[in-house]
């Protein structure tokens, strides 16, 4: 059996206990070998596993709560067609992609070694991450330039609420990432602890398909007609 | 030997033999984002006047095969223990119940 994890790491902040927590009880990338364990499975990915099936539900209710209440608008407010900009929601949508697969890379580069590449490919997620949140940041912006703000009705309640969630689980995974790659830096993240890594990237490659689903439903599902 | 014991034995098996290679996972980030391009070309084609459900259809469908795509692959669902993939669709069957009751209660009881 696994012990439980040394207090030290209440000492530290919440994104570095949380990788420091998974490295302690580091193990190979393909998760399937020394497990002390009852089960075989390794309890770390167990529990990122179930956090992430609990986060369905969280992500579950918020678009819910987003497409009930957008076909409840009352007529003449402003809604999803008057404010989306397809193109460039599309662009971060790539982007977001994009790091998912340099999420998957970082991780196979760590699991045989190659620490070169891991630093450039966990940077380099970290930095598409940003983009992403940076192109969120630009949007929220200019939605409400053009005069949806947070409780200007119940369609930007539900989408601010829905699209700010998601993108604070985007900066949580881009400091998780920072944080791993501070480990690595240290010396205390290697091939060993690959397992640390798919862990955070788990996290990661959840952000990016709770992305598929609101890219979907939020911007490309036919929205109502628009009122101006 | 537990029913869970037996089935990690057969994952590592499973580990060992087919474990993705660099190229594997740009060629699957090459497949979503090819899909991904097809989505935002539904947005243009809507422009002109396509079918509402034909839309609701074509978004739904790549939704779901990029969801799975990088759930097996980019997350390992794919090559890890089942009890991986029943812990995380137990997540989204549960979401889905959640949207379906509030969907049937709002319109039973029309709250907004």
């Amino acid at each position: 059996m696994q012990t439980a994890s040394p207090l030290p790491t209440k000492e530290l902040p919440l994104a570095e206990a949380a990788v420091a927590t998974a490295t302690e009880h580091g193990d190979s990338h393909d998760g399937s070998h020394g497990h002390g364990t009852s089960t075989g499975i390794s309890n770390n990915k167990l529990m990122m596993w179930v956090f992430l099936g609990s986060e369905c539900l969280l992500f579950g209710a918020l678009i819910s709560t987003y497409m009930l209440y957008k076909e409840r608008l009352p007529d003449g407010e402003l809604g999803p067609a008057d404010v989306f900009d397809i193109p460039f929601t599309s662009v971060s949508s790539f982007v977001l992609l994009l790091s998912s697969l340099t999420m998957v890379l970082a991780l196979s580069s760590i699991s045989r070694g190659d620490y070169h590449r891991f630093r450039v490919w966990t940077l380099t997620t970290a930095a598409l991450g940003a983009t992403f949140i940076a192109g969120q940041i630009y949007e929220f912006t200019v939605f409400y330039e053009e005069g949806l703000g947070y409780t200007t009705n119940i369609f930007g309640s539900s989408f601010y609420t829905l699209t700010g969630f998601h993108g604070v689980h985007v900066t949580i995974g881009i400091i998780m990432l920072l944080v791993t790659y501070i480990m690595h830096k240290q010396g205390r993240l290697n091939s060993d602890k690959a397992e640390t890594v798919e862990i955070v990237g788990l996290y990661w490659h959840f952000v990016d398909i709770v992305w598929i689903l609101i890219f979907t439903v939020v911007y490309l599902f036919p929205q109502p007609e628009s009122v101006l | 030997m537990t029913d869970l014991a037996v089935e990690h034995v057969d994952s590592d098996a499973h580990d060992d033999h087919d474990h993705p290679t660099d190229a594997f996972y740009v060629k699957i980030a090459l497949i979503l984002a090819f899909f991904t391009l097809i989505e935002v070309g539904t947005y243009f084609e809507s422009v002109h006047n396509a079918p509402e459900w034909a839309m609701y259809v074509v978004l739904s469908v790549l939704m779901i095969i990029k969801f799975v795509m990088v759930g097996a692959y980019f997350m390992h669902l794919k090559y890890d223990t089942v009890w991986f993939r029943r812990v995380f669709i137990a997540g989204v069957v549960l979401a889905c119940i959640v949207y379906v009751i509030m969907f049937l209660a709002y319109n039973r009881f029309g709250f907004v």
